[in-house]
Order: C-alpha cells, then sequence, then structure tokens
C-alpha cells in the first residue's frame, strides 16, 4: 500500500486530504469523527473577530442541482463563518490539536481589512498549536457585504497587503483561499505570493442561485420570500476549480507555489487530477456533506492502488501533468482522430447518432437494424458521440498513424503543426 | 363456514376470509411518486426508440417518461392517451416484457429494462386520480357510427370516433362494457373496478352511448346496422371457446377457463366461489395461466397447467409462467388429455405424452393420471356467430369491407393482447372518419 503521508508547507497528514474549512468542521465533535474516519486533516471553520458572533439565516442555508437518481452535482450555500463564540472554538481547536498529533489542523480567519483586527486575532491562535492559518479571501456572500470575503479577496492590493500582515504578526504557515468570482485567478494568486503566502488553496465557492421557486418565484434557498445568491461547490465545480489550479501552477509568476485544490473533489480519482494538475494536497466538503465521513476511506485506498499500479509516490503525482496543459494555438493540428463504435459493447440507444445528426457532424449512419457506425469521411472526431454514449468506453476515438490518409480530407497525416505556423493564421510565424 | 383446500369436491370458503382481500391485491402495486422518478431516471431517451417500435399502439415511450422525470406525469399521460387511450389498463396487463421492456436497451445493457409499464401506470393512474380527460370533442360531424362490442378495441374505436365528433353507439352483449378487460383478465391485475373505472373516465368525451345486453345476430342484425349507421365497427372478440375433444369431456366439474374468470371477475363475495381441492387446467395460454392462478388463490390444494408442446411454445410469457409457478403451480408440458375419469364427476384426467413430429403432435402410449375435481379448458377462443357475408381468413373476420370495419381479437392479424386491439381500434377509428369525411 502506497504511503499517503504528505507534507503540505511543512504541515504533515497521513494522507493528502483535509476536509476544507465549512460546516463539516466547525467544532471539536464533528473534527474528531472526521479524524476517527481517517481524514488527514482539517480546515477549522472560519473564525471571526472577538465579540458578539456572526448571526445565521434561520431558514434553509443550502439549495443543490441533482442527476439522475437525484444524486447531488451541486450545492450552494448561505451560511456565514462560525456562530460559535471565538473562545469556545480557540478552546477546543488546541484540545482536538493535542488528542490528534498527527493530523493537520489548519485555522481558517477572516476578519475586518485592517491590520489591528489581523495581528489581535492572530495573537488569540497563537497557544492553540495550530498548524498554520488560512485567510478567507473566497467567501461570496454575507461577509462580502461586511468589507470581507471576496471583497478582499477581489481586489489584488487588499489580498497582498493582508497577508503581508499576517506574515509579520505570526510565524505560522500561512496559506491564502482564493475566491473563483473573478475574471483572472492568477491576479490574486500572484498578490499572494508577493505578500509572502506559504500556499494558496482554490476555489472557494462560486456565486449562484441554484434554482427559482416556480410558486414564490423567488431564488432558493428562500427565507422568507426571498433568496440571494449563494456559494456553489461540489462535483459541479470541479472543472473550473480544476482549470483555475492548472493556471496558476503553470503562469510563469506562480510556478512553484504550493497549492492546496478544492472544488468538487469527491473520489481519490477527483483528488489524483487535481494533484496532478499540481495541488501537494486536496481539501473536501461537498463529498463529506453528501456522503458523511466515511467517504474517505474510499480516496485512501483508491489512491494508494493507483500509485501502486503506477509505481510512483505521492509526490512525484504532483504537478505531473501541469507540463501538458498548453493554450489552444500549441495543440497538434496534425492530430487526427476518428471515432470508432464497439459493436459488442453497443446497446443501439442511437444517442450518439441523435447527437451526431442534429448538432454534429452527420458522421454517424444508422441502419435499419439499428447498428450504428462512424463515417471516418464524415467524421472531425469532437467527442460528443463518446460524452452522450451511456456505456462507458463502447466510443472511443482512436488517433490515425502518420502517413495515414484522412478520408474526410483526403490528406496525410502529418507531423506535429500548430496553429502558430498555420498558413490561415494572419499572424502565423514561419516555422523554424 | 368449515372448508379448507383439503375438503373434497368444488366448494366455496376453502380459506379464512382475510385471505381473499391479500390473495386477490393488487399483483404488481404502483410506484409510488419517489420510485416512479428513480425509475424514470434510468430512461436513456433512445434515439428512434426500440420500445416504441415494440409497442403495437406505438406511445412515445421515452417522451412521456421524460414527462415523468420532470414532475409532469400528466402530461405524460397525455402522451400515452393519445396514442392509446385504454394506457392505464395496458400499463396492468400488457406482457410488457416480450414488448416494450424486451426491446429497451437496458435490457440489453443490463438485462433490466426501465420499467416502462409500471411507469406507464403511474402517469395514467396520477392523471386519472386529478380527473383530467385531456381530450375535447371536434364539431359533430352529424355522423353515426354502430360500434358492435364494449370491449378494448370497441372502446378505443369509439372514443376515437367521438373525438373526430362522429356520434357512436356501441353495443354490448354483456350487461357491463369493458370486454375481456371487465370479464377477461385475472383479478389481481385491474384492481378495484379499474376496468369500470376507465370505461367511465373514456366516455367522458362525450358522443357515445353504450347499449348493454344487446348481441349481434340476436337483438340486432348487421344489415340492421348497416342501414342505420353510416359505418359499423365490429370488435366482437372471441366469442366461441375449443372443444377438448377428449373422452367425458362433458363430465360435471369440467368447465371452460373464461367462464370461471368471468364469474370470478363479477363475484362480489370470493369466499362464496367455489373451486376445486384438485384443480387442472387444460392449455398453455395467459387464460390457463389466470385460472390456475386465481384457483390456487381461492384455496384449492393442488392445481396443475397441462400444455400438449414444450414450454417454449407456450403462449403466456415467461413472466406469468413464473407467476404461475411461484403461487404454487405446477406446469407439465408435452401431454395432452385424453379422457376425463369419473362416474357423472369429474374425479381425474388422463393424460398421454406427446411427441411433435414432422407429421404434427402425437400421442405417445405412455400415458399419466391426474387427480382432478375440476377441469378448466383453455384451449383458445374462437369466433362465433359470424355475420352472414364477411370474409373470415384463418378463423377470423379479414378486414374492412363497405361500410364495415373490424378490430381486436375477433380480426384476422395481429396478436390477441388488449393493446393490440386498441390500435386496431385506434387505426379502423381513423379509415371510418378518413371516410365518412372524405378526409
Amino acid at each position: 500500500m502506497a504511503n499517503l503521508s504528505a507534507d503540505f508547507i511543512g504541515i504533515k497528514s497521513p494522507n493528502p486530504f483535509w476536509l476544507a474549512s465549512a460546516p463539516p468542521t466547525d467544532k471539536q465533535y464533528n473534527v474528531e469523527r472526521a479524524f476517527e474516519a481517517g481524514w488527514g486533516g482539517v480546515v477549522w471553520k472560519t473564525l471571526g473577530s472577538e465579540g458578539p458572533p456572526v448571526v445565521n439565516v434561520n431558514g434553509p442555508r443550502y439549495g443543490a442541482i441533482w442527476g439522475a437518481d437525484r444524486r447531488l452535482l451541486g450545492l450552494n450555500n448561505i451560511e456565514l463563518i462560525t456562530d460559535r463564540p471565538l473562545e469556545v472554538n480557540l478552546q477546543e481547536i488546541k484540545e482536538v490539536k493535542r488528542k490528534w498529533r498527527d493530523r493537520a489542523l489548519v485555522i481558517s480567519l477572516m476578519v475586518p481589512c485592517d491590520e489591528d483586527s489581523w495581528k489581535d486575532i492572530l495573537s488569540r491562535i497563537e497557544d492553540t498549536e495550530a498548524d498554520g492559518v488560512e485567510l478567507n479571501f473566497g467567501c461570496p456572500h454575507g461577509m462580502a457585504e461586511r468589507g470581507m470575503g471576496s471583497a478582499v479577496g477581489q481586489v489584488p492590493e487588499y489580498i497582498e497587503m493582508v497577508t503581508r500582515w499576517v506574515k509579520k504578526h505570526s510565524r505560522m504557515p500561512c496559506i491564502v483561499k482564493l475566491t473563483p468570482n473573478i475574471t483572472d485567478v492568477r491576479k490574486p494568486a500572484e498578490a499572494a505570493k508577493r505578500g509572502g503566502a506559504d500556499a494558496v488553496s482554490l476555489i472557494n465557492t462560486i456565486n449562484s442561485i441554484t434554482s427559482v421557486n416556480l410558486d414564490d418565484f423567488s431564488p432558493e434557498p428562500m427565507i422568507d420570500g426571498k433568496g440571494t445568491h449563494g456559494g456553489y461547490c461540489g462535483p459541479a465545480v470541479k472543472p473550473i476549480a480544476m482549470n483555475m489550479v492548472a493556471e496558476i501552477a503553470r503562469s510563469a509568476d506562480t510556478r512553484g507555489l504550493p497549492i492546496s485544490g478544492i472544488g468538487g473533489v469527491t473520489t481519490w480519482r477527483d483528488a489524483a487530477e487535481f494533484m496532478a494538475l499540481g495541488a501537494g494536497n486536496v481539501q473536501v466538503c461537498t463529498a463529506a456533506m453528501t456522503y458523511g465521513f466515511k467517504i474517505v476511506q474510499e480516496m485512501i485506498s483508491g489512491l494508494s492502488q493507483y500509485l501502486d499500479d503506477k509505481q510512483i509516490g505521492l509526490s512525484d503525482l504532483v504537478g505531473r501533468a501541469v507540463p501538458n496543459v498548453t493554450d489552444w494555438q500549441y495543440l497538434n493540428l496534425n492530430y487526427v482522430a476518428k471515432a470508432h463504435i464497439n459493436q459488442d459493447d453497443c446497446i443501439k440507444c442511437g444517442r450518439c447518432y441523435a447527437a451526431c445528426e442534429d448538432t454534429s457532424h452527420q458522421a454517424i449512419a444508422m441502419s435499419p437494424e439499428r447498428v450504428f457506425t462512424v463515417m471516418d469521411d464524415e467524421c472531425v472526431a469532437c467527442n460528443l458521440c463518446v460524452n452522450v454514449c451511456p456505456v462507458d468506453n463502447c466510443i472511443t476515438m482512436v488517433p490515425m498513424a502518420k502517413g495515414a490518409v484522412d478520408p474526410r480530407t483526403g490528406r496525410r497525416v502529418g507531423d506535429y503543426a500548430n496553429w502558430t505556423t498555420h498558413p490561415n493564421n494572419p499572424s502565423a510565424r514561419a516555422a523554424e | 363456514m368449515s372448508n379448507s383446500p383439503l375438503t373434497p369436491g368444488i366448494v366455496p370458503a376453502r380459506l379464512p376470509v382475510a385471505s381473499y382481500a391479500r390473495n386477490f391485491a393488487d399483483h404488481t402495486p404502483p410506484l409510488d411518486r419517489h420510485e416512479a422518478r428513480v425509475a424514470a431516471d434510468r430512461c436513456y431517451f433512445c434515439h428512434d426508440a426500440p420500445c416504441i417500435t415494440a409497442c403495437p399502439t406505438s406511445i412515445d415511450i421515452p417522451l412521456f417518461i421524460r414527462q415523468i422525470a420532470t414532475g409532469t406525469a400528466e402530461a405524460a399521460a397525455t402522451t400515452i392517451w393519445s396514442q392509446n387511450i385504454l394506457g392505464g389498463m395496458c400499463a396492468r396487463v400488457c406482457p410488457t416484457e416480450t414488448l416494450c421492456e424486451e426491446a429497451c436497451v437496458r435490457e440489453t445493457a443490463e438485462g433490466k429494462p426501465v420499467e416502462i409499464g409500471q411507469l406507464q401506470r403511474f402517469a395514467t393512474d396520477t392523471a386519472m386520480a386529478r380527473g383530467l380527460h385531456p381530450f375535447e370533442r371536434a364539431a359533430p360531424t352529424c355522423k353515426r357510427v354502430a360500434v358492435v362490442g364494449a370491449g378494448p378495441a370497441g372502446l378505443s374505436c369509439a372514443h376515437r370516433l367521438a373525438l373526430h365528433g362522429h356520434d357512436v353507439v356501441v353495443f354490448e352483449r354483456r350487461p357491463k362494457a369493458g370486454g375481456l378487460n371487465e370479464y377477461g383478465i385475472a383479478s389481481y391485475k385491474a384492481t378495484g373496478g379499474f376496468a369500470q373505472r376507465e370505461v367511465d373516465w373514456l366516455l367522458q368525451i362525450g358522443g357515445i352511448e353504450i347499449r348493454t345486453g344487446v348481441e349481434l345476430g340476436r337483438d340486432v342484425s348487421l344489415d340492421q346496422l348497416k342501414a342505420e349507421y353510416d359505418a359499423v365497427f365490429l370488435g366482437v372478440g372471441l366469442a366461441g371457446v375449443n372443444a377438448l375433444r377428449a373422452e367425458g369431456e362433458d363430465k360435471a366439474g369440467v368447465r371452460d377457463a373464461v367462464d370461471f374468470i368471468a364469474e370470478l371477475r363479477q363475484s362480489e363475495d370470493l369466499s362464496n366461489l367455489p373451486v376445486g381441492r384438485d384443480v387442472v387446467v387444460i392449455g398453455g395460454g395467459m387464460t390457463a395461466v389466470d385460472a390456475a392462478v386465481q384457483s390456487k388463490l381461492l384455496g384449492a390444494e393442488t392445481v396443475t397447467i397441462v400444455y400438449r408442446r414444450g414450454q417454449e411454445k407456450m403462449s403466456a410469457s415467461g413472466y406469468e409462467q413464473d407467476h404461475a409457478v411461484q403461487t404454487g403451480v405446477r406446469i407439465i408440458h408435452n401431454a395432452a388429455p385424453v379422457r376425463v375419469l369419473g362416474n357423472g364427476h369429474a374425479e381425474g384426467v388422463e393424460f398421454a405424452y406427446t411427441e411433435d413430429g414432422p407429421g404434427g403432435l402425437n400421442l405417445s402410449a405412455e400415458t399419466f393420471t391426474l387427480k382432478a375435481d375440476q377441469v378448466f379448458k383453455a384451449i383458445g377462443q374462437t369466433l362465433s356467430g359470424t355475420p352472414a357475408g364477411l370474409a373470415v381468413e384463418g378463423g377470423k373476420l379479414a378486414g374492412h369491407s363497405g361500410k364495415v370495419w373490424v378490430g381486436g381479437d375477433c380480426a384476422a392479424g395481429g396478436e390477441d393482447l388488449t393493446v393490440t386491439a386498441v390500435a386496431e381500434g385506434r387505426d379502423a377509428a381513423e379509415a371510418i372518419h378518413a371516410a365518412l369525411t372524405g378526409a
């Protein structure tokens, strides 16, 4: 069984699966249950300043979208930071850390945007023996209206400033949690790096309305007839999160900045994908909120099996796919593939045919006996048939060998060539 | 009553009173809303879906399932009824495992088709419970059509004709409309008086008058109908029953299975319905299974179906056969009755094993005897009382001629299924409509 122990910016944990700052990490009871279940670490739900705690709504806090069989695909929430007294949280954190020395315990923080507030909270958490802090610059609802959370995270200058304060007033490793509700995630990441952050974590939740009540005409979750945008998370946001992780991992200005990957991680495979794109570990919330803490056991066994099968260590996985994340312009335009339908696996639903015929390239033939075959002279290998086919691996994309003639274009499959040198590109450079 | 399954002879009340309600309860309980959503989610919304092709009424199954999945079961019911006005009954009695569900791609993929029949029932039950009848008659055409037989074919034909604005009179020889839905199928397939509820619901279209107790050839002649109406549809079913052609067939205790089923369906109190201790059913179709299973449910000690050919030739579906076996019915294949034994009253049946040869079925010399105080004949129904002048083909009415159209079990072509009858009635109505309006 592969060794999954991870060292993320000096914070050690028996595996790279942490619970993200969220309701599952709001108190000792949950966190200890999580550790018992096997989670490698937690980021304790965001603490605010001393004083009267925030209040939450007393109606629904979550909205959702579902796939087939009501499988939860996306969740949004309008919950705020912890609504428990600071002192209670600090005492519990200290107790938990003392009991669970081998687990990572990071404290999420969000206080008003002035140096004294940050200095104060940092001194308050000092003797909890927590392993680090995560700066919540991402929360998109409620707290943002008060100049915190994503209101800070959307202004790179503020991120840099606050990060600098934190590094100045604390010896703890500092992770800056980024909001996806921006146009270019590299800018806040660069700001965090300039401010001295040890790592970034992303993504926080996405501004969203998950549903509209068609009887009361209000967004949901609906509080007394009104709704507000909430933070979206869960499997549905994973592609957005992975792109942002990859952008930071491959950008010249942020390359090498440790990343804690967050956003829809549900299985070991999701975690492995985030890590291949440069995340040193992952944080999970929605999957735990959907299925309970036990899911970590599948993540542990799955990632171990994968690493064993590949005969690589955990650190070998981190960033392994980053060199292959490129810009469109560098994709090989001379690469030619054709869809192939495995007739033995085909169940004859005809979805590939409907998709191709109605919305793509009319490249699938249907016989009266419902045999579906790809017409190579029409197929552009768009992959839509693969994506709509209900049977895994029934339709595959088969690359054509170099030198073979593409029946669609009549041209031979040639060597690598991309858009930068393509004759149709007005700003093409001559091939060197 | 002190009867038990062991009481000899044909007697009522073999079971404690409470057992009857349990035994004859809905055989396949309906899906609730959650179950329907889960089942609907399994549909792949196939292109040119095989299930539609397999449905004799060509219901747009993927569409109605998608409508259920999106919380609009009422719209789903409209989709169903547009093609099959008796969609509620068909959802209960169709041998879906040999029709739509056999064709389902998930049967191919996983051996577990989408539960199309159950979903159809969910949709039609939901809409009927809300009192919806989503059809409106066209303006009156002043054309009058006579429909003979208020079974599935006749009712389907009548509804479609009424929809098009024609006035329809349905003549039915029995006291109630519904045909085999009311008199011919096992009670546990359509509980709660569903057949009559569906007839009442169907008649909401308006423009349909049902005259019960009127038999063609006895109370009214085809010539009369042709003279008085602009068109005539015959959906008279198969009222005759094949004879056993075995010695002793006339002994007491030997009876047509269809009569037994009809009596059972009309029985107010099943504990009053007599049944034998040892019941033998001869035949291999749905009627044989329905008679056998219900005999068992009434408390018969032993029930045996004997079919003269092999299992693969039985016209009862595999599902029905399994159901019979699970109920405790024994099925013997490849044996034919030679004689009914007994002194005045049946006491047993002697069978000979059969061999399927090139020249047909041959009786072997080897015989066996089953104890039987009640024997049901379920070896097929035949056309009876065919009005003169109608062409007959393979024992069935040949098809449209002049002012007369035919459909359902009495008509040539198609399987003898409720759903086929509905399709034929509907299509005849469209043909009549076209003929009457010159469309």
